[in-house]
């Protein structure tokens, strides 16, 4: 019934009458625009976000707890012997105390005073596989509070110009260190919220001399390893029984963070924000219709003497109801693919602000043309037929 | 290079109209715009309708061109017969057995000339290459061979007239069908127009012109003269 000549030429005129009312064509597609741009930008950007934290969390592993201590007023933290019952827990493999500061070092004769000192246990290295180079730390290393540290790519460029690293020998915290390992790139959440660029770097060390470095005593941060296949809501338990002994039922005293149970948070986190998304696409493109719907009813009307021509020659009324569903159409998806370079613009900005990877989804693009696509259809339907119905006398009288 | 419609030879019935009747509802009042039409016209005759405004001629050319229905009589193109049709096929046989000419030219102003008289052929179904050689084969008929790039308001109104003539004999339609197509234009350009008219009516061409100027209607080759929803044969002269 549409052949392809009726079809160019319905769809070439559409795109005068877009040209011929720019103005107006521009206020009717923004709200198309507005739409899809900010589900694009929306979807990518929380879609970025939640996998870079994943990414993090799926880092831990999820066999993996992480106890953070407050301490109380008689206790500031963990002693060697609280570690030692933590430790020997049935079904935890190992425990990795932590403990970060900041000081100063020094190499080549120049002083660097921002560099972080990252205190870490030998099994921390067992677990998280970090080293780009050389090696992480050993029991030995710790037990002996050996004088070695590795160190991160910001620090081989800062501190020792890209030099090789292993083997260098830093002074830090009035110490002198032997770099024996050097840290890769890490999609680490504490590098998506901090800026590195202000700091000299990080060297790690092990994790009792980066606590004599501060002054600190007991620990407060580490991370606790379960043996492969133990049952983790057990071992989490056991864990926090003996840490409410250990504090003297000081609850507010500790936290104790369940990878696995933050990664299902998450992960509902996400379902709840598509669904909500999803809502604010419907809205935004119900209004971006109802315009796209009030520009065609006003483009009938002004065109109802063209109509009414195009009935006399010959136009049968499906035909004239397919030339402006045409018109609706392409003026949706003009402002979809508008909407699409938008949002994926505002999400390529977000994302290099927020350091989390930006990924094109094709899918939320393809969701984005299909939905204008359907709002052209839907809200030009009508329209579309007002002036598939016209009387061609009547519309050839009217001016 | 033309020939009149396919398939008719000269002196064929081509139009047949039998006690053709148009009643308009108005409120309570019902009132009778033809009252009783009956008109035959060959393939190849150059007919003039005249009459007066409120006559009802507007009434029998919006029948004849298939854009109204009549209420009563019989009313038959090219043997078919015009009554219950739907839209769809009322508009198929507008594309084919009519090409309009109006007073005010009714062309497409963002179109230039070549898409306007393409138009009937995209609603033909005419393949793109065919469509293309026919637009300049009717372009240069109406001697437009220069101008068929232009905007309809690039153009002067006895130019606009001729896009309209060539889009109206575009499709080689059974009948002319045309409504007062002087009356938008000054007397000289007017005559050219009438000329143009002559030369497709010697060409075979079926014409019926809509008019209420008796001068313009003496270029017809008949004429028959409607007043008050009555039709008779003749220019009230011959009466």
């Amino acid at each position: 019934m549409l052949n392809f000549g009726m079809f160019r030429q319905s769809f070439a005129m559409s795109l005068q009458n877009i040209r011929a009312n720019k103005l107006r064509s521009f206020l009717t597609m923004l709200g198309i625009v507005i739409g899809v741009a900010s589900v694009i930008a929306l979807i990518t950007i929380v879609g970025g976000v939640t996998d870079s934290i994943m990414g993090t969390f799926g880092d831990m592993g999820a066999g993996t707890l992480t106890v953070n201590v407050y301490g109380t007023g008689m206790k500031s933290g963990l002693s060697d012997s609280d570690l030692q019952t933590l430790a020997a827990i049935d079904g935890v493999d190992g425990i990795a105390p932590s403990s970060s500061l900041t000081t100063t070092a020094a190499y080549g004769g120049k002083v660097y005073d921002k560099v972080m000192v990252d205190g870490q246990n030998a099994i921390f290295f067992v677990h998280n596989n970090i080293i780009a180079e050389g090696r992480g730390l050993t029991q030995a290393d710790i037990d002996g509070n050996s004088l070695v540290c590795i160190v991160d790519k910001t620090f081989m460029d800062k501190v020792l110009y890209g030099s090789r690293a292993i083997g260098q020998v830093v002074r830090i915290g009035g110490y002198d260190y032997t770099v024996v390992g050097v840290k890769g790139e890490s999609n680490s959440l504490s590098g998506m919220f901090t800026d590195t660029s202000s700091f000299d770097g990080t060297v790690i060390v092990p994790y009792r001399n980066a606590m004599r470095m501060s002054g600190q005593k007991d620990v407060t941060s580490l991370e606790l390893y379960m043996i492969e296949g133990a049952d983790a809501a057990a071992v989490e338990r056991r864990v926090r029984a003996a840490l409410s002994n250990i504090f003297n039922k000081a609850k507010s005293s500790y936290m104790v963070v369940n990878a696995k149970s933050l990664m299902d948070a998450m992960g509902q986190i996400k379902g709840m924000m598509s669904t909500m998304l999803g809502g604010i696409a419907s809205i935004a493109l119900l209004v971006g219709g109802i315009g796209i719907m009030n520009m065609m009813l006003v483009s009938v009307s002004e065109r109802t003497k063209e109509i009414g021509l195009r009935k006399a020659l010959g136009a049968e009324p499906n035909r004239i109801q397919a030339q402006f569903l045409i018109e609706s159409v392409v003026l949706s998806v003009l402002g979809g693919l508008i909407g699409v370079l938008f949002g994926e613009l505002i999400a390529l900005g977000a994302s290099a602000a927020l350091k989390t990877t930006f990924t094109i989804s094709y899918r939320a693009i393809a969701l984005g043309v299909g939905f204008s696509v359907a709002v052209g259809v839907i809200f030009g339907w009508a329209p579309a037929r007002r002036a598939s119905r016209l009387n061609p006398i009547d519309a050839l009288r009217a001016d | 290079m033309m020939q009149a419609a396919q398939g008719k030879k000269a002196g064929d019935r081509i139009l047949e109209m039998r006690g053709i009747t148009k009643d308009y509802v108005l409120g309570e009042e019902t009132s009778h715009v033809l009252k009783g039409i009956s008109l035959d016209v060959r393939q190849g005759e150059f007919l003039a309708v005249l009459g007066p405004s409120g006559s009802g001629k507007s009434t029998l050319m919006n029948i004849i061109g298939c854009l109204d229905v009549p209420t009563g009589g019989e009313y038959r193109l090219s043997g078919r017969l015009i009554a219950e049709q739907d839209e769809a096929s009322l508009a198929r046989i507008r594309n084919r057995e009519i090409g309009f000419v109006f007073q005010q030219f009714q062309l497409l102003q963002k179109q230039t000339a070549r898409q306007n008289v393409e138009l009937p052929l995209l609603y033909a179904n005419m393949p793109e290459k065919k469509r293309r050689a026919r637009v300049e084969e009717v372009l240069c008929r109406v001697g437009l061979e220069d101008r068929m790039d232009y905007y309809p308001n690039q153009l002067s109104g006895g130019q606009q007239q001729r896009v309209a003539i060539a889009r109206a004999i575009s499709v080689n339609p059974t009948v002319l069908l045309a409504d007062e197509p002087t009356g938008a234009l000054d007397q000289k350009t007017g005559g050219q127009v009438m000329e143009l008219f002559h030369e497709l009516n010697k060409e075979g061409r079926t014409i019926i012109m809509i008019t209420h100027d008796r001068h313009i209607a003496q270029h017809a080759g008949r004429i028959v003269r409607i007043l008050d929803g009555n039709l008779s044969e003749g220019d009230i002269e011959d009466a």
